[in-house]
This record gives C-alpha cells, sequence and structure tokens, in this order.
C-alpha cells in the first residue's frame, strides 16, 4: 500500500477541472496578474532620480512575489473546506486513497497555477522593462540575483502559502473565513524577501540561497503539520481523533 | 515483510544498507542534503572555508538524526495481516456484472461486530454493539435521529477509530493498519450524496474510478450508469440533476468498485416516491448479486421490504433478528374478534378455549385475546362462538407491523430515561 502517483493525478486532474468552472477562481488567476503586470510597468517606466529607482524596483519585485502567495491562498484555502461544504469529502475519504496523496495531489493543483502565472509575469515585466525603461531599471532587474530570487522564492512562498491555507482550511468551516485567515498567515515570509528587495539585506547569490533553506525548511516544517491535521476523524467529526485513522 | 528500524525519513532495512523508506523519506533527505552539497560547491569554487564547514555541518546532522533514530524498531509499519477471509480480488471485478454466490449459512460474516463503542469526550455515539452480517445479506440498520446509525457507518468504514470492541469487515479486521485495505472492499454512500457540482456525471465517476484505481475505468463507469438507469445523463453536469438523479449518481459511484459491502446511509431520503421504488430496485438487484449491503434507516417499511434482518440501534443495540422475529419477541400472538353485540359471558367463553391465556376488550363488542398459537386456537375458539350464538363479524389474527415493535422499543427508552 504505497504511495500512488496515478491517484494523486488523479486528485490533481479533478481540482484542475473544477478551478476551470469556477468562476472565483478563474477570475482571481486572470485578474491578479494583469494587475500585478500593470502596476510595476507603470511604476517602474515612471523616469525618476536613481535613488528613487531603486525604491522602485524593489516595491515592483515584491509586487510580483505577492501573486505567488495569493493565487495559492485563493485555490489552497477551498481545498478541505470547500470539499466539506459541498459533501464530497466524505465520500472523497471513504476511497482508498491516502491522506499523502490528497495533499499533494491538492497542493499540486495550487502550486503548478501560482507557480506558472509567478514566473510568466515576471517574465513579461522583465521584457518590458529590457524594451522600454531606464537604463537603472534594466540593471536593476536583468541581474542573476534578481532571477534567481524570484526563480527560487516564488516556488518556496506559495508552498508556504498553500500548506498555511491547506491547514486553516482543514479547521474552518466557512470558505470565506479559511480564505481570508489563509492570505493573512500566507504573508510573514514575504517579509524575508522584502528585506532582500528593499537591500536592507544586500542582494546576492549566496543570500537568496540561504533564505531559500529557509523558506524551504518552513515549507518542510508546514507539510508535516498539515500532515497530521489532515486525520480523517478529525476532518468527518471535527474531534481529535482517540487514536490515528487510517 | 522487511524488518526496518530507524527515523520516519530514514529506516534502515536489513540487508539493504541505508535509504529512505517512503517517499517522504526521499523528500526530506533531498531537501537537507541538496543545500549541503550547494554549500559545499560554493565553498569549493569561492575557497570559503565557511561554506565548507557548513556544508559539512549540515550532512553531520542530517547523519546524527537518522542514527540516533535507527535505534528504535517500529511497529506501526508491518504489513495489514492477510484477510481472514475472503481473500480481497486483486483487481476488482468488473462492475455490476458478475453474479455472487447466494447467501449461504456456511459462508463467513461479512461483517462482524463485537462490543463495539464510539465515545466523543463524554458522550457515547454508540455503546457495546455486537452483531453480525453475513455474506449476500441485506441488513438494516434502524434506529431514531441521533441513534449513532451514521456514526456506526462511519466507524465501520473506517473513518473514524472505535473507542472500545473490534470489528471484522470484509473479512479484514478493524485496525488503523487495514484501513486503506478495508476501504478498496467496501463502498458507503452517505446521506447527502456529495457530488461535483460543477463537473459531469462522468467526471465525478472518473475521479472516483482513479481512486480506486480500476483499470478498465469507462467499461465500469457505462455499467454502473446502466445499473442505476443513468447512462444517457454522463455528460450532464451534476448541477443540473434532480435530487433523486444526483442521489441515483451516488449509487453509481458506489458501485464502481464492485464493493464487497455496500453501507447505503439513508438512501431513499428526501427522494419521490418513484425514485424510491427506483432505489429499492436497486438494492433488490444487488442482494440477487450477493452483495452485502448494510442498509441504515428510519423508514420502517423500507426495512420491512428489503432487509433479510434488522438491527434496532439507541446508542445501544436493542434487538437483532428477521422483522417476524422481532415481532414474536416483543408481541405477544393475538386474535381479534369483532362480534355484532357485546358477549353475554366473555370470561366463561374465552376460557373454556385452550390456547387462550388472557383477553381483554377495548371496545364494546371488541375482543383482543393473547393466545399461544393463533392458528391452532382459532379453529376451537370459532366453534365456542358459534355455540353461544354470537354474530361474528370477524375473527383475524393482530398483524404487528415492524414499525409497531419499533415503536415499543423506543418508547421504552424514552421511559427508561425518564425514570
Amino acid at each position: 500500500m504505497s504511495f500512488s502517483l496515478a491517484r494523486t493525478g488523479a486528485v490533481l486532474r479533478k481540482e484542475l477541472r473544477e478551478f476551470r468552472h469556477n468562476r472565483l477562481i478563474v477570475g482571481t488567476m486572470a485578474f491578479l496578474p494583469l494587475l500585478f503586470i500593470v502596476i510595476p510597468i507603470s511604476d517602474l517606466f515612471r523616469h525618476a532620480a536613481p535613488a528613487v529607482v531603486h525604491a522602485q524596483t524593489g516595491a515592483a519585485l515584491l509586487l510580483l512575489l505577492v501573486t505567488s502567495v495569493i493565487i495559492p491562498a485563493t485555490i489552497s484555502a477551498y481545498s478541505v473546506v470547500g470539499e466539506r461544504e459541498q459533501g464530497t469529502l466524505e465520500p472523497v475519504l471513504t476511497t482508498p486513497v491516502r491522506r499523502e496523496e490528497l495533499l499533494v495531489g491538492k497542493a499540486a493543483a495550487a502550486l503548478i497555477p501560482a507557480v506558472a502565472v509567478a514566473y510568466l509575469i515576471f517574465i513579461v515585466v522583465a521584457v518590458a522593462v529590457r524594451i522600454g525603461a531606464d537604463q537603472t531599471v534594466v540593471n536593476d532587474i536583468w541581474q542573476a540575483p534578481t532571477f534567481l530570487t524570484h526563480a527560487l522564492f516564488a516556488p518556496l512562498l506559495s508552498a508556504w502559502s498553500i500548506w498555511a491555507c491547506i491547514a486553516i482550511s482543514t479547521r474552518s468551516s466557512d470558505v470565506r473565513v479559511a480564505q481570508q485567515l489563509g492570505t493573512l498567515a500566507s504573508l510573514p515570509p514575504l517579509g524575508i524577501v522584502a528585506l532582500i528587495t528593499f537591500q536592507v539585506i544586500q542582494p546576492s547569490v549566496t543570500v537568496a540561497i540561504i533564505l531559500a533553506c529557509v523558506l524551504a525548511a518552513l515549507d518542510a516544517a508546514g507539510w508535516m503539520l498539515v500532515g497530521r491535521l489532515f486525520d480523517r476523524e478529525r476532518l468527518i467529526s471535527g474531534a481529535r481523533p482517540v487514536r490515528s485513522t487510517p | 515483510m522487511s524488518m526496518s528500524s530507524g527515523p520516519w525519513f530514514v529506516r534502515r532495512r536489513i540487508g539493504h544498507g541505508w535509504r529512505p523508506a517512503t517517499w517522504q523519506g526521499w523528500l526530506v533527505t533531498v531537501a537537507m542534503l541538496a543545500p549541503a552539497i550547494i554549500l559545499l560547491i560554493i565553498g569549493r569554487v569561492a575557497k570559503a572555508p565557511v561554506w565548507l564547514i557548513a556544508g559539512i555541518a549540515l550532512i553531520g546532522v542530517y547523519a546524527a538524526v537518522a542514527a540516533l533514530g535507527a535505534r528504535q524498531p517500529r511497529a506501526d509499519v508491518a504489513a495489514a495481516p492477510a484477510p481472514a477471509v475472503d481473500a480481497p480480488r486483486s483487481t476488482p471485478a468488473r462492475a455490476p456484472a458478475p453474479a455472487r454466490r447466494p447467501l449461504a449459512a456456511d459462508r463467513p460474516p461479512a461483517l462482524l461486530v463485537e462490543g463495539l463503542t464510539k465515545r466523543f469526550r463524554d458522550r457515547f455515539a454508540f455503546q457495546d454493539v455486537s452483531f453480525s452480517v453475513g455474506s449476500g445479506e441485506v441488513f438494516g440498520f434502524l434506529g431514531p435521529n441521533g441513534a449513532g446509525k451514521t456514526t456506526t457507518v462511519r466507524t465501520l468504514g473506517t473513518l473514524l477509530a472505535p473507542s472500545a470492541g473490534s470489528a471484522t469487515v470484509a473479512g479484514i479486521p478493524l485496525t488503523p493498519e487495514n484501513g486503506e485495505a478495508i476501504r478498496r472492499r467496501i463502498a458507503i454512500m452517505p446521506e447527502s450524496p456529495g457530488l461535483y457540482l460543477r463537473l459531469t456525471v462522468r467526471e465525478n465517476l472518473e475521479y472516483f474510478a482513479s481512486l480506486f484505481m480500476i483499470d478498465d475505468r469507462q467499461a465500469r463507469i457505462r455499467d454502473s450508469l446502466t445499473a442505476v438507469n443513468l447512462a444517457s445523463r454522463a455528460e450532464d453536469v451534476c448541477a443540473s440533476l434532480s435530487k433523486g438523479l444526483r442521489q441515483r449518481v451516488g449509487l453509481a459511484r458506489a458501485l464502481l468498485s464492485d464493493p464487497a459491502i455496500l453501507f447505503l446511509d439513508e438512501p431513499t431520503s428526501g427522494l419521490d416516491p418513484v425514485a424510491t421504488r427506483e432505489v429499492y430496485e436497486l438494492v433488490e438487484s444487488l442482494r440477487g448479486r450477493g452483495v452485502t449491503v448494510f442498509l441504515t434507516t428510519h423508514r420502517l417499511e423500507e426495512a420491512e421490504r428489503l432487509c433479510d434482518r434488522v438491527a434496532i440501534l439507541n446508542t445501544t443495540l436493542r434487538m437483532v433478528g428477521r422483522p417476524d422475529e422481532l415481532r414474536a419477541r416483543v408481541f405477544s400472538a393475538a386474535l381479534v374478534v369483532m362480534t355484532a353485540e357485546p358477549l353475554q359471558q366473555p370470561h366463561a367463553l374465552f376460557a373454556s378455549v385452550p390456547g387462550v391465556e388472557r383477553w381483554e376488550s377495548p371496545e364494546p363488542a371488541h375482543y383482543v385475546l393473547t393466545v399461544s398459537e393463533p392458528k391452532t386456537v382459532a379453529p376451537p375458539l370459532t366453534r365456542a362462538l358459534v355455540k353461544a350464538g354470537a354474530d361474528v363479524e370477524s375473527l383475524s389474527e393482530s398483524r404487528h407491523s415492524l414499525e409497531d415493535v419499533y415503536l415499543e422499543l423506543i418508547a421504552e427508552d424514552v421511559e427508561a430515561a425518564a425514570r
């Protein structure tokens, strides 16, 4: 009875199918990227003093990473409480699916679109800057630490957001509450990124890797916590299990 | 079964050296060792000893944790014991089609429950429940709201852990380790069908077929939909279906895995009479194929019509048996005599008839006689009435329904609680 990629894939496919039909999620995925492309570009294309440009670039890059937090928060906060509300949680839990398979499937369904959107808008902004912005801005963005930060932090921040939101979703009884609390819980790791983007911590490849390791450790802790919370008995009855249900 | 020991992420398999035992183990190993390797590379390239030391330290931490945990053997990784009876099919058989063996006395029980108890903090959902259900039997589980019926189903379906007692489900002991094995062999249809309303009927069934890892999914889905007369609605979005149709989709989903035991929790709740009759017919067809059906309901006519045996639960199990057995246990056999005029000397008349134990007259010219055996008492009673010159309007056996039995038992509980 080992971990089944086939069952995980089934959960992933079902989740993606459901998102396709969910206006809130489709709207969030379409509107937010647009917003997060327009705002940084409008900021970065303004002519300003070099000192101001650095701050603007930092803010714009941070804004780009916010999508990595908000999109998965919207999706994953719904993942358990949404199923409970529509009565599908119990039928799913009576199948042979293991909790890890269910969790990984649901997490992947939130991670894949979130990271894809985050990378896409970063590429769009970077290319736009290269084509039309001041050389100071180009110099700030087109450097290895910036690209590395984005490449590393987008999935790591998304993963944190996903685990935080699923954890809240397992204990919540209302989708909206889960989404609001989930988004709030997703934000603290952005503080680490803010320190780099506003150059409180001098950005470098080394710093990026170290902070990525810290975030990876946080993600691993989040995964373990969610694994404990995702207990069949707790999910069905809301009561703490007498002993672990399979 | 290979012996293994160690922390959950790295387990020593005897004869296989050190390696992660699970996919989570691999994940943690990679998550810890990859940064260590990166640190070593940076340290080597930049010729910075601090990075090299940090990388080595990280590897050291990983090795220390793995080694410390290796001393404790893990008991909870033992493979699920083989089913005691009725070995599971290697792949679920093709759905509703194959006929099963009919109910036979020599077959082991599909469900064996002994002293099962579920307690939520200071409240018992059900307590000390014991019964068995034979293979191929349709077993009714009756009780008022809050009696513990659904909790019993959830416990037997491995969703809740019992607080005490034991059970064997489809031949597999109900233990945390066996949860997955049991869930492969059963299906539960909750009271609310629980469908993904934004998806089509087919998409819903495809998802569940994938979770059961059914090989020939499309054929199985087609068979299940045909069994519930929904083949033509496969591409409909579930949100567009009526409640009755959704219930049928729920049943089709329960049939997908060709379960050895099918738990139906209030399957006709909220259905119109036509849809209800269709569910009855489906349950009867399942009985014909030898599927064990565990039916919870508080519709007594449903239980009487469908079930071979019933159990009445009101936190504790009040009674188990065939409906006629329960009637016999709760109510004495009785004959009802209606005459045109009140009898002149009923005492003497009824005392002269052998087998009449006692009698009462709830209304004038209406007599209820408690008898040992209605069929043997009726002829001499008729003769005695005719001889006494009574104008007999009717003489019939008093028939108690399952509902009477149920109400009697529940009333006893209410009285006991009031005392």
